[in-house]
């Protein structure tokens, strides 16, 4: 039974006011706020487990070796990963998609080789495959989208003919909302052997991902995006992939033995996992997965995407509004622009009446490019956000509007 | 006016009111009298970073004097400058220096100073400093000769 005033109750930092205005927080797809538990969970860390992991032979060590494994075979779970040490810890997506990017990438390229990405990525999955591209003289190949924001299939097939030597796509488009279909484009890719990584950044919180059904090669995410602490992600790779992938930062943990003259590497998943890991955050991450799974998946998408629907629908009443991304599967994600009012100018205001929104290019120029506009006002929503909060913010859209025509 | 004049001045203008909505609605208006930046300086050259709306920022030297003109693409932002322009053009490069913005916080714009804000009002403010000091340097060069 969905509970949505004790899931906000959860959320201390819902229940404040800014400028005297109480919180309304629509800027999910940036960050989204933590759970008490999560909060306690790391608390609990420091103050009765902390010590370092993997190494000690002392009791403190071992439980938080124990918990931080335990965290990653949850995680595994989560994502539905055949094994555990599939899934390496980063400090978030961007981290993830530069592990993939450097080592898997460049394990690949030759001189000439070619990437394929969408239209639609965020710069962190876009920057580190078109300077792989720039290194190797190959080519980043762009998967279009039409003015709803969704796939060209159509020009994808054609892009894949080119062989190129992995396909790095969003699950769900930070700046659109786009859904887009990963499972067929998964599929098509493999239909000529190519790999594909999934950037599941805006997908983890409000999606279930099953990384054996979707077939994806590479799955990446970062935990505070999904209620969890900020320097938590972690790289889903097929076991195929990471055990013949080079590591990819070198130093302690990510070793088996070393001398002056050579240096054997650990076995998974500790070889990609150099140095001390951000322990407390991975502990913090699971922890937050465990509130999506208890919350559950289903339960989330229903609300969220009551809230989408309400939110559109009072928003298309105002004259002058244009929607950035209208893909039917949509995320709860709403980018739009008022007539001629600057972004900035509407953040500013709305920010004014306690109203917490993103304003610019959401680390997605290409897009913005795109469509010809500087930049969005974007709202996004998340499980504990409700319609009151919605009435509240149409509201104040349509004040500031005024006040900037 | 000497610098302090003016900022006692829209100190002032801005005590008026005490709702944050009048006070938006005078930096709008504000924006309105800008002194437009002409149109072949609208360049990428003269396009200050850090901010989220464009700013384009001209800096001249007449007489002794700094003489600026502007323009952006949000009107917050273009009252913002304006309001600093108001202050700082005509003004000699030395007292554009030595000025003191404390007066920012009284008018309700301090929260709006922080570095990481956007609106880039601390860019403006040492893109207009930087542009006093080449002045300075340059008036105080020839001097020497």
């Amino acid at each position: 039974m969905f509970d949505l005033e004790a899931i906000r109750e959860q959320f201390p930092a819902l229940h404040q006011k800014v400028y005297n205005k109480p919180l309304v927080y629509f800027d999910n797809a940036a960050t989204t706020h933590k759970p008490l538990a999560i909060i306690e969970r790391i608390s609990h860390y420091y103050r009765c487990e902390n010590s370092n992991i993997h190494r000690g032979v002392h009791y403190l060590s071992q439980q938080a070796t124990e918990a931080f494994e335990e965290a990653r075979r949850f995680a595994a779970s989560m994502i539905n990963a055949v094994k555990a040490h599939e899934i390496i810890f980063t400090k978030g997506a961007t981290e993830a998609i530069n592990l993939a990017a450097h080592s898997f990438g460049r394990m690949r390229m030759k001189p000439g080789s070619s990437i394929l990405v969408t239209a639609m990525e965020h710069h962190s999955n876009l920057v580190p495959w078109q300077q792989l591209c720039l290194e190797y003289n190959g080519k980043l190949l762009v998967t279009p989208m039409d003015e709803l924001g969704q796939i060209d299939l159509q020009a994808y097939t054609q892009l894949l003919d080119q062989q190129p030597v992995i396909v790095a796509i969003t699950h769900t488009s930070n700046a659109l909302g786009t859904i887009n279909p990963v499972k067929t484009m998964i599929r098509m890719a493999h239909d000529r052997n190519i790999p594909v990584l999934v950037d599941g950044a805006q997908a983890i919180a409000h999606t279930e991902i099953d990384v054996q059904d979707l077939d994806c090669d590479f799955f990446a995410f970062s935990a505070h995006k999904a209620y969890g602490p900020m320097g938590a992600g972690l790289l889903y790779g097929k076991e195929k992939w990471l055990e013949a992938m080079p590591p990819y930062q070198f130093g302690g943990e990510m070793v088996d033995s070393v001398s002056f003259d050579k240096t054997t590497f650990n076995v998974l998943p500790f070889k990609f996992e150099a140095g001390t890991p951000n322990v407390e955050a991975v502990l913090g991450m699971e922890t937050a997965l465990r509130f999506i799974r208890n919350t559950g998946y289903e339960a989330i998408a229903t609300h969220e995407k009551e809230l989408l629907d309400y939110a559109t629908a009072q928003l298309s009443q105002i004259p002058g509004i244009r929607f950035f991304g209208q893909a039917p599967e949509k995320a709860s994600v709403i980018s739009f622009l008022i007539g001629d009012v600057h972004p900035f100018d509407l953040g500013t205001l709305l920010d004014k009446m306690g109203i917490a929104v993103r304003t610019g290019h959401h680390c997605a120029q290409t897009v913005m490019d795109f469509f010809n506009i500087p930049g969005t006002v974007r709202a996004s929503f998340a499980v504990y956000n409700t319609t009151h909060e919605i009435d509240t913010f149409v509201a104040a859209v349509k004040k500031a509007a005024l006040m900037l025509s | 006016m000497t610098i302090t004049d003016i900022q006692n001045k829209i100190s002032e203008e801005f005590a008026v009111f005490d709702d944050w909505i009048d006070k938006y609605n005078l930096l709008v208006e504000m924006g309105k009298d800008l002194p437009l930046i002409d149109a072949r300086y609208k360049t990428n050259n003269h396009l200050i970073s850090g901010c989220q709306s464009k700013v384009w920022l001209h800096a001249a030297y007449e007489d002794g004097k700094v003489i600026f003109t502007a323009d952006s693409d949000a009107v917050i932002t273009r009252g913002i400058i304006s309001l600093l322009i108001r202050m700082y053009s005509g003004q000699k490069p030395e007292d554009i220096l030595n000025s003191d913005l404390s007066f920012l916080d009284d008018i309700g714009l301090k929260d709006q100073l922080s570095p990481n804000r956007s609106n880039g009002l601390l860019s403006m403010i040492k893109q207009m400093k930087l542009y006093a000091q080449v002045f300075k340097l340059k008036s105080d060069t020839e001097s020497n000769h």
